[in-house]
């Protein structure tokens, strides 16, 4: 596999659901960025990243355009999945592969033409790092729940499809280690955008798309001035944490929780 | 004029397809469009009705969809030229899924749905076979992982075949489709045109009324349970 580098995703503006022309000039992504999408439901959160999955060209109900490095990308990049810059992983929990979990890596692995032996276990393994509910190679894909499944798919986005650009959306919802999620992709040096109604994920990123009428409103950039709602998120998650542990372990909880 | 063949399984997004491609090519063309279905369709009224664009329908009743295509292609050609069409798009209902409906001088589309099962390609091998292009519909609710298992199946029965991704609702990935069809060699000889490969195509001793079971009771292709787990093979 050989990746030509990607610099930079750019977004062209397209058009609000009603018509009205998009007020940004441009929207920039590059390896290490965290951008978060938010917005209302049915604000066009999906649809912005799906622009950008199938790089529009003016050819999508938004009318956007989505460039690589400056340009049009080339053919390959859209079509063959091996030189895809792009993963997204869905907000659909269910993976309809009639495969166990370790067939359903080998045939992506062997799509890719990977030679990798220990490639399937790693990414299986990767996998359990992100959810508390073991994935078992020999389990079928039908039968994973919806964390095991979001899980497995964003393991073997950063492993088998290893694109440098990872488009999650409602990454949260699944019951899935969002930090740990956050904490790899970055650790690999990826481009991460997530759609999200998440506090703690749309502050744990460094940039803000907000959406409405289908169309971005603005784009926030918060720098430091967020440090201390990034700090309470990160108490109240941790609170809210415990207590589901507590919850799902069927404790009573009568006193203080965590910090 | 050209010539475009879409077959697929019921319900893989056919006419989604199909209407977005009269959507983006209308301007450039005048296009005519010929439903194939079994019992009731109502694509042609539709289409009509969006797009005021000529479009007829056969309803194949007790025949087989793909035989009752066979019959009225050629006749569809000369209608579609009458009508002044430079582009004729011929949807089938494909159902038992071991014909294949394409011919030459035309673009065969094969449609099928991402969420129709890992096994779905090989299960429609004639039809994959021998398409020149496969789209793969409803892409927009699979993860990048499994469009490529599923292309990989679909590589599996075809090498060779051209894969186009979309979400037709939405048209995204359908310029490749569009630029296939665009770039397709126009029809040269309406009288020479042939199925690309021979179909199992048949009238049996079933589909004329004969209701008994058991193979004591038919004549033609016969055969017991026991080693009859392939009944019958086309050429």
């Amino acid at each position: 596999m050989d990746p030509s580098p990607i610099r930079e995703i750019t977004i062209l503006p397209g058009r609000s659901r009603s018509g009205e022309p998009e007020r940004f000039d441009a929207i920039s992504i590059r390896p290490g960025d965290t951008i978060s999408i938010v917005g209302p439901t049915g604000s066009g959160k999906s649809a912005l990243i799906n622009d950008i999955e199938v790089f529009a060209r003016n050819d999508t109900a938004t009318g956007r355009t989505v460039l690589v490095n400056g340009e049009y990308p080339p053919e390959e990049f859209v079509r063959d999945p091996a030189h895809k810059p792009v993963a997204l992983i869905t907000q659909n929990t269910r993976c309809l592969a009639d495969l166990t979990v370790a067939e359903f890596l080998a045939m992506h692995v062997r799509s890719r033409r990977m030679e990798d032996d220990g490639i399937v276990g790693r990414t299986i393994d990767l996998a359990n790092e992100f959810t508390g509910e073991e994935i078992r190679p020999g389990a079928r894909m039908t039968a994973l729940s919806g964390g095991q499944t979001r899980s497995l798919l964003v393991a073997d986005a950063v492993l088998v499809a290893a694109a440098p650009v990872l488009l999650l959306d409602e990454v949260e919802n699944a019951g899935i280690f969002k930090e740990r999620v956050i904490e790899v992709l970055r650790a690999g040096g990826k481009a991460v955008v997530f759609v999200t109604h998440d506090p703690l994920v749309s502050l744990l990123s460094a940039r803000r798309i907000v959406m409405r009428d289908g169309a971005v409103e603005r784009v926030i950039e918060p720098l430091d001035r967020e440090n201390d709602a990034l700090r309470e998120a990160l108490r109240l998650d941790g609170i809210l944490r415990l207590m589901r542990e507590r919850i799902r372990a069927g404790d009573l909880i009568t006193g203080p929780v965590g910090a | 004029m050209r010539l475009a063949v879409v077959a697929g399984p019921p319900s893989a997004g056919k006419t989604a397809v199909v209407r977005q491609t009269v959507r983006s090519l209308r301007d450039r063309h005048r296009i005519a469009y010929l439903k194939i279905d079994v019992v009731r369709a109502f694509e042609d009224e539709e289409l009509a009705a969006e797009f005021s664009i000529p479009t007829r329908k056969v309803c194949s009743g007790d025949l087989c969809p793909d035989h009752a295509g066979v019959m009225v292609m050629r006749d569809a050609i000369a209608w579609a030229e009458e009508e002044g069409a430079d582009l004729l798009l011929i949807e089938s209902a494909g159902l038992c899924l071991r014909c294949s409906p394409y011919t030459t001088q035309g673009l065969g589309v094969v449609v099928l749905s991402a969420v129709s099962g890992t096994n779905t390609p090989l299960k429609m091998a004639a039809m994959l076979a021998l398409a020149d292009i496969a789209v793969v519909t409803r892409i927009d609710l699979v993860s990048q992982a499994e469009k490529e298992v599923f292309r990989e199946r679909i590589r599996e029965v075809n090498p060779g075949l051209d894969i186009v991704e979309t979400n037709a609702v939405q048209g995204t990935g359908m310029r490749y489709l569009l630029r296939a069809i665009e770039d397709y060699p126009e029809i040269t000889d309406p009288d020479a045109i042939v199925l690309r490969g021979a179909p199992p195509l048949g009238v049996c001793t079933v589909c004329i009324g004969k209701t008994e079971i058991g193979w004591q009771h038919h004549f033609g292709v016969v055969r017991r349970l026991e080693g009859a787990d392939y009944l019958f093979r086309g050429d």
